[in-house]
């Protein structure tokens, strides 16, 4: 640890570390280290565990059953419907959710009259929680009394009862999911577009391009690392999408806008099947994680250069 | 089963190491030498019933000096999460709420709860047998009902008079009538919470016990096989009504207790009749816009009978509360239990209206009609099976809440459902 020829403290500060400067490292690392272990790595480790076992999360797991309840996954229709509807939110998210977000990011960008309040107001739904966010639509959209349903009495049409049906609920749900996270991407995008540089549009102008050439050509590649980044959050939070489906529909009806989460707690809390619940809540992170390196490796690169994925480049 | 047997002895040994050494370090909880600590969890965490258990408690420690009860009130799912937790750890409280059957059961077998059969039997006769049935497990007492009651049908009684309907239906067939009769008069016939499953399941329960009989959801359930042709009848009858469109607008995604769930449709008299508790009508007044609930118009009918059907009338579907003591509970909890039953006990709980007793003697203290009607059906019951989704172990009972879900739903047929269940069954 405190080796005369550390590479990291020779390279860092060009004085040696002494036994005294390692102490204070270990004083100021171990609270978060032991948080670390405690709260992260070490559920992990026992998930993986207990999704060896047929358990029913009482006593100690005993019946080993080996990947059993990993196949077992793969040949659970719920659970395949389950990624199903988690690639099909991605999809609906990445194609209308986001490109909203941005052409509304763009907008309030313009010069407009009371820009700042607009801007609060499609920020607002974020400061919600999920759970708020979720009561709060499942009385917009009570059958005969929610304001769906008087909206669509207005127009003489009658209201249809979203989320009690199969064939609309996860339209519903990605609505919802919309509704409150737009404001949330749309931020990000502005944020974005303020610190690309003034001159830079005014120089594609000047050189006689129209406005959508400019933002096909200067802006949106400048946005890049912003949509990027993005796209990642949205993809993350559309695996681990649970609060909202819970208060919102249970995931059903039959089963029609449950996801990963949902199916993971509706086992290991309802059905006492801990073991396959841990199985699942192990394929979560897995894809969670392959994700989130495959993403940050390729896609990601050069928004992270230095950071995480490329180790030891020196600015 | 071989698995089975290996755990529940492995799992008795530890637990019986683990009583060991805790009664060992716990030297004061052994009678005769001083003081007692009863450690409570119960779930009736509002008035009027947590103040009466506090008195109760209060009463019993003044008769008994060396006994110190420390009540824990704990909200319904707070409860279960922070029991989960605790009978992980394998100390479980001394005296806690149970409703029995197969999650009892669970407990039981990974050795947490105490038998109290031989404390019990004493006064066990005071009891309704049909409510100590689900805390029965192999013929031995786990734990004792203060509370108990049945799933029939509430009706309002001014929309089936406007739809010219004059008797409660006695059979299934009657049933579909009155359905079909609502309909025709432009009312909706039946409040269902499509969203939280149970209350569906009630519906599949009741026809497989009328068409097969008790027995034979016992026999299913041990021989780990429902694909039987009395299922897919009751399957096939619940269909029929499934058929005739008889539940409001959005049903699947109503939740029970809301404004706009099953009990809040029924409270204000937008739906006919629903199949349903004894807790029905507390909720149909708390969910109701008026907060009065149907008051005079609501009645109740037992669930109908089904033509050449096994089952009889007088069999009945339900489910109450209990109390189970937990493996390293002081000698005194049985004593306590028992207190808490005695007939004038009982009489004060079941006059707060939020209990249904389970002591027979304590009978005459119901006051509200309705609850008279249940509680003289229960009285008179010639069988009983607890609510499915608790008798039979988590992942069977969910199973055929989320089976029967799918028929409702209309994407699984009779058929299907009952392949599905067996095959979880045969899982277990």
């Amino acid at each position: 640890m405190n080796r005369v020829s550390s590479p990291v403290a020779t390279r860092k500060r060009g004085h040696r570390p002494t036994l005294r400067g390692a102490g204070t490292i270990a004083v100021f690392l171990a609270p978060a280290l032991v948080l670390f272990v405690l709260l992260v790595l070490l559920p992990i480790l026992v998930a993986g565990y207990t999704s060896l076992f047929k358990w029913n999360g009482f006593g100690v797991p005993e019946n080993f059953v080996g990947i059993d309840n990993f196949t077992r996954a793969f040949g659970d229709s719920v659970f395949l419907g389950d990624l199903t509807r988690l690639l099909l939110l991605v999809v609906l998210s990445v194609v209308i959710q986001l490109p909203f977000s941005l052409a509304l990011a763009m907008l309030l960008n313009q010069p407009l009259r009371g820009r700042a309040v607009y801007r609060v107001i499609f920020f607002a739904p974020y400061v919600l929680s999920e759970v708020t966010t979720a009561v709060l639509f499942t009385l917009v959209f009570s059958p005969d009394r929610g304001l769906g349903e008087q909206i669509a009495a207005v127009f003489g049409a009658e209201g249809v009862a979203v989320f009690a049906d199969p064939a609309t609920v996860i339209y519903a749900l990605f609505f919802v999911v919309s509704w409150k996270y737009f404001g949330f991407h749309m931020v990000l995008y502005l944020a974005g577009r303020q610190s690309i540089p003034r001159e830079l549009g005014e120089a594609a102008i000047t050189d006689g391009a129209s406005a959508w050439q400019t933002f096909r050509h200067v802006t949106l590649p400048l946005l890049g690392p912003t949509i990027r980044i993005s796209v990642f959050l949205s993809i993350i939070g559309s695996i681990q999408l649970f609060d909202m489906v819970w208060v919102l529909t249970g995931g059903g009806p039959i089963h029609a806008s449950e996801t990963l989460a949902v199916t993971m707690f509706s086992y290991g809390f309802r059905r006492f099947e801990v073991g396959y619940a841990s199985a699942i809540s192990i394929i979560m992170f897995l894809l969670s994680l392959i994700f989130a390196i495959f993403y940050q490796r390729f896609v990601m690169r050069r928004d992270l250069e230095g950071a995480i994925t490329t180790r030891g480049v020196q600015r | 089963m071989d698995y089975n047997v290996t755990r529940r002895s492995l799992l008795g040994l530890a637990g019986a190491g683990a009583s060991a050494i805790l009664l060992g370090a716990c030297g004061n909880d052994e009678p005769g030498d001083g003081k007692q600590t009863i450690n409570w969890w119960h779930i009736q965490n509002n008035d009027p019933m947590l103040g009466v258990w506090a008195a109760m408690a209060k009463d019993f420690q003044a008769t008994h000096a060396n006994v110190n009860i420390t009540i824990q009130p704990l909200e319904n799912e707070a409860f279960k999460a922070k029991l989960t937790t605790a009978t992980q750890a394998g100390s479980p409280p001394d005296l806690f709420q149970s409703w029995g059957g197969g999650g009892l059961k669970q407990q039981v077998d990974a050795g947490l709860v105490k038998d109290i059969t031989n404390d019990v039997k004493p006064w066990a006769d005071t009891l309704l047998p049909a409510s100590v049935q689900p805390f029965t497990i192999d013929g031995r007492i786990y734990g004792v009902p203060f509370d108990v009651g049945m799933v029939g049908f509430w009706y309002n009684k001014e929309l089936f008079a406007k739809a010219g309907i004059t008797a409660a239906p006695a059979t299934w067939a009657d049933l579909l009538v009155v359905v079909s009769k609502l309909k025709a008069a432009g009312i909706t016939p039946i409040a269902l919470a499509g969203k939280e499953k149970w209350p569906a399941h009630f519906y599949w329960s009741y026809l497989s016990m009328r068409v097969g009989g008790l027995s034979a959801l016992q026999q299913a359930a041990s021989e780990r096989n429902f694909d039987k042709p009395d299922f897919i009848t009751a399957s096939q009858r619940f269909k029929e009504l499934i058929d005739l469109q008889p539940f409001q607008k959005g049903f699947l995604g109503a939740a029970y207790g809301s404004p706009d769930g099953q009990a809040g449709v029924m409270g204000n008299g937008n739906a006919a009749m629903e199949l349903m508790g004894q807790w029905a009508p507390a909720v149909q007044e708390a969910q109701s816009t008026s907060k009065k609930g149907l008051g005079d118009k609501l009645g109740f009918f037992p669930f109908p009978a089904v033509a050449g059907g096994k089952g009889s009338l007088s069999e009945v579907f339900g489910g109450g509360n209990g109390f189970s003591v937990g493996k390293n509970a002081p000698a005194s909890t049985t004593e306590f239990l028992k207190h808490l039953l005695t007939a004038e006990n009982q009489r004060k709980a079941t006059d707060t209206g939020a209990v249904l007793p389970t002591v027979k003697a304590a009978a005459d203290a119901i006051k509200d009609v309705n609850a008279k009607t249940v509680a003289s059906t229960l009285a008179a019951a010639t069988g009983f099976q607890l609510y499915l989704d608790q008798a039979y172990p988590p992942a069977l009972g969910a199973q055929v809440n989320d089976s029967v879900a799918e028929l409702v739903a209309g994407s699984k047929s009779p058929e299907q459902i009952v392949k599905d269940i067996t095959s979880v069954a045969k899982s277990q």
